[in-house]
């Protein structure tokens, strides 16, 4: 057994490391570090940085403009983009549209969607959740009625992650409303959002932050060319896709950084006139998140080398890196919140005075990070999942 | 033995009841912390007006000569509503460090008006970089020729800034001392906040501020700090109490979730994995009440402060972590909706985690309550 990295390996990581300490836009890192939100601008320019370098899409085959690295390179490419504070794009153009177009799409479809994800053109957002399909994914309601050549989409979606910058939704729709199972009438369509009849409303989240939206269809004009794979065979994408989701989310290197930051922040702040860094007691709680994730990095690691070895996908049992990453995630921005003490509880200025300092933004992202044990498959559907798959136990 | 209330607390508690339910509903509170001042002036003065106010403070000062016990039900309605208002800050600190520091000439001139809702209070403790510690270092009270002349700064006086007098913890010739500011008095400056659950507080930065001779509580003769530690444990009794309202109310709202919420044809509390964790908040919940209701009682009943401090510790260490447990859950089995604004449940999860942090989060009284053997 040998658990480092190849010199390989690690002159890779060298040059990922050194081009982003170049390339990366200071004010893009200074508001990841700082636990700003990102505009639509900021996430554009760095796409378009990361396109004009060719590392738009690594993992998109080479003849659509992908890398050609492999699992173990783009591993390490993710965990660089962590330790130096560069946001991931988001995944729903390059990632999860992508996927399903390379998987199921025609070569009409790849031709005229795939180069404008890559170069960052078209936004993406996903329409998947509903507010009675949630976890239950196979409920959604929203109709999608044939009328010669295109769909009549009518209903709505939730939890539409940054549907405020989206130029173009990808939906699972109900087509055959007669379906014995509900997973037979399901289809998967392409929504241009400029289309009349789509109306964007922001859900605020409980940080005050806006990322996620409900998008309305009132009587939406959908070209049948943008349906991909068949008609009523949706469901078959959806599932390839959620297995993607869940191969993404080791966000190891971005715990890393953060948990150097909470170490000086703890050194920073005092308790009874002794860096906080020295009270056992805090010290334990970083210690204990330090260990979980180190294990979660080998166990990350463990899930790459089988994939490397055995050329397949990572399986069900991966799910436990989305229950593991979030909870470390989690307790990070827990022990942060709680190294500043009093000072956490500021949160926005009034009349006309200001409160913006890194205290005040601790507490809204511990707020802000419960999201992450319910997206993406809530904790508890990741937890059937192994429960069914991995472990055989009865449903 | 006997865990019940008293008719007299009953009777309160239920008119506070009403008086919420008609007056400080969700979208109505949320009307309040959006207005300019973030506090109900008409809530304010009901509050007054109930007895609220009075029910703490020495008879012989116009109060009622009641204790934590009484306000527990007051806090625990509070808590479920969300109130706003600073209405602990003033009762079980401000007030109660005039009543207990100051001379007879100073608790006439004040706590009439600290029992009719005119004269508010909020306490100025906190120190910046210095965390929860209680005793003032770097706010200073000199004599001068002029006067008393207070210098420093308090971080996050929740209060503040609706505040007619501040109640400030100053180091002084002779040790901790109280005085009573004006916070519109020249030198005095605030810098206002809302804070993530909803509160208005303000940082205060006190510049050369020359205080009349009498703003001194108790002339400055006794060690003020033990009175604000026993001030601060009262407080915590009553802090702890709201977390038992506020935890009652997550629960609540969890349970109707849980039967209502429809997924996969059947509600979603029909999976054991789930029932097992809202059972464990509903424990949870009786095991913080039982020492929320201990913490009362002993703040109540005993003169020795080990005793006192050990009561309250262990009550703060325990729902420190209840309300930490029991605000995760209510927003993870809530889902997506848990995280909105739209759902009080996201309000209380703020307000469960600054109470959970507020007075020292657990590892400060663990540390107090082992320190105490």
């Amino acid at each position: 057994m040998d658990l480092t990295y190849s010199p390989d390996e690690e002159a890779f990581r060298l040059e990922v490391r050194q081009w982003l300490a170049a390339n990366l836009p200071a004010d893009i890192r200074t508001k990841v570090q700082g636990y700003q939100a990102l505009t639509k601008d900021d996430y554009l320019r760095w796409h378009r940085i990361l396109a004009a370098k060719g590392w738009s899409v690594p993992h998109w085959p080479v003849e659509w403009g992908g890398t050609g690295w492999n699992i173990t390179q783009r591993y390490i490419y993710d965990e660089e983009f962590g330790l130096a504070g560069a946001p991931p794009l988001p995944s729903f153009g390059p990632s999860m549209c992508a996927s399903v177009l390379l998987r199921f799409g025609t070569p009409a479809q790849k031709a005229r969607f795939l180069p404008r994800i890559r170069s960052g053109d078209d936004f993406w957002v996903q329409g998947y959740s509903e507010p009675g399909a949630g976890s239950d994914l196979a409920a959604v309601k929203t109709r999608a009625e044939r009328q010669g050549d295109h769909y009549v989409v009518n209903g709505q979606k939730i939890w539409t992650t940054l549907g405020h910058y989206g130029d173009w939704i990808f939906c699972l729709v109900r087509t055959d409303f007669a379906a014995e199972k509900r997973q037979e009438g399901i289809s998967f369509v392409l929504v241009d959002m400029k289309t009349p009849g789509i109306t964007v409303r922001p859900l605020i989240l409980m940080d005050g932050g806006h990322e996620v939206n409900e998008v309305f269809f009132d009587d939406v004009k959908v070209p049948v060319e943008n349906l991909v794979y068949e008609e009523n065979k949706g469901w078959t994408v959806a599932k390839y896709l959620l297995g993607h989701e869940r191969m993404g989310s080791g966000a190891v290197g971005a715990a890393k950084r953060e948990l150097a930051a909470l170490r000086a922040l703890a050194g920073r702040e005092k308790k009874n006139g002794k860096p906080l860094i020295e009270d056992p007691r805090f010290r334990d709680r970083l210690s204990r998140a330090e260990i979980e994730l180190t294990a979660l990095e080998i166990t990350s690691m463990r899930f790459l080398d089988r994939m490397r070895r055995t050329g397949q996908p990572p399986g069900a049992d991966v799910s436990m890196l989305k229950i593991r990453a979030t909870e470390v995630q989690q307790a990070i921005t827990e022990l942060m919140m709680q190294a500043v003490g009093p000072l956490a509880q500021p949160f926005a200025g009034v009349e006309g005075g200001e409160v913006d300092s890194f205290a005040s933004r601790l507490a809204p992202r511990y707020c802000n990070f419960r999201k992450t044990s319910i997206y993406a498959g809530s904790n508890e559907i990741q937890r059937n999942i192994i429960a069914k798959m991995t472990l055989g136990l009865p449903a | 033995m006997n865990f019940e209330h008293t008719e007299e607390q009953r009777q309160l508690a239920d008119s506070l009841g009403k008086y919420l339910a008609a007056h400080y509903g969700f979208e109505q509170r949320k009307a309040i912390v959006r207005s300019a001042g973030g506090v109900s002036d008409a809530a304010w003065n009901a509050f007054a007006e109930m007895g609220l106010t009075a029910l703490a403070l020495p008879e012989a000062d116009g109060g009622f000569g009641g204790g934590a016990l009484d306000l527990m039900p007051v806090m625990e309605a509070c808590g479920a509503a969300l109130v706003v208002e600073p209405l602990l800050d003033h009762i079980a600190l401000g007030a109660r460090l005039v009543a207990r520091a100051g001379s007879a000439a100073q608790r006439a001139a004040w706590l009439p008006g600290a029992i009719d809702g005119s004269v508010r209070l909020a306490f100025a403790g906190l120190e910046p970089g210095r965390r929860y510690d209680l005793a003032p270092e770097a706010t200073t009270l000199k004599k001068t020729a002029a006067g008393p002349v207070l210098s420093g700064r308090k971080s996050v006086v929740v209060g503040a800034p609706s505040a007619t007098r501040l109640v400030v913890s100053a180091r002084g010739d002779a040790g901790p001392c109280l005085v009573l500011v004006d916070p519109a008095q020249r030198g005095v400056s605030l810098q206002a906040c809302r804070t993530i659950d909803g509160l208005r507080a303000a940082d205060v930065t006190f510049t050369d501020v020359v205080l009349a001779s009498d703003a001194l509580l108790a002339a400055g003769g006794t060690d003020a700090l033990p009175l604000i530690e026993e001030a601060t444990d009262f407080a915590t009794a009553l802090l702890c109490a709201e977390a038992v309202g506020a935890m009652a109310y997550a629960n609540e709202a969890t349970l109707e979730y849980l039967k209502t919420r429809k997924q996969f044809g059947a509600p979603i509390g029909v999976n054991q994995a789930l029932q097992h964790r809202m059972v464990e908040m509903f424990i949870t919940t009786e095991q913080a009440r039982s020492l929320a209701i201990l913490a009362a009682s002993t703040v109540d009943n005993t003169e020795d402060a080990r005793e006192r401090q050990r009561a309250v510790s262990a009550a703060k260490v325990k729902i420190a972590d209840a309300a930490r447990q029991v605000s995760q859950e209510a927003v993870q089995l809530h889902g997506g909706m848990g995280m909105t604004e739209e759902l009080k449940v996201s309000h209380t999860f703020r307000r469960l985690t600054m109470i959970a942090q507020r007075f020292g989060d657990a590892d400060h009284h663990l540390e107090r309550y082992a320190a105490l053997g």
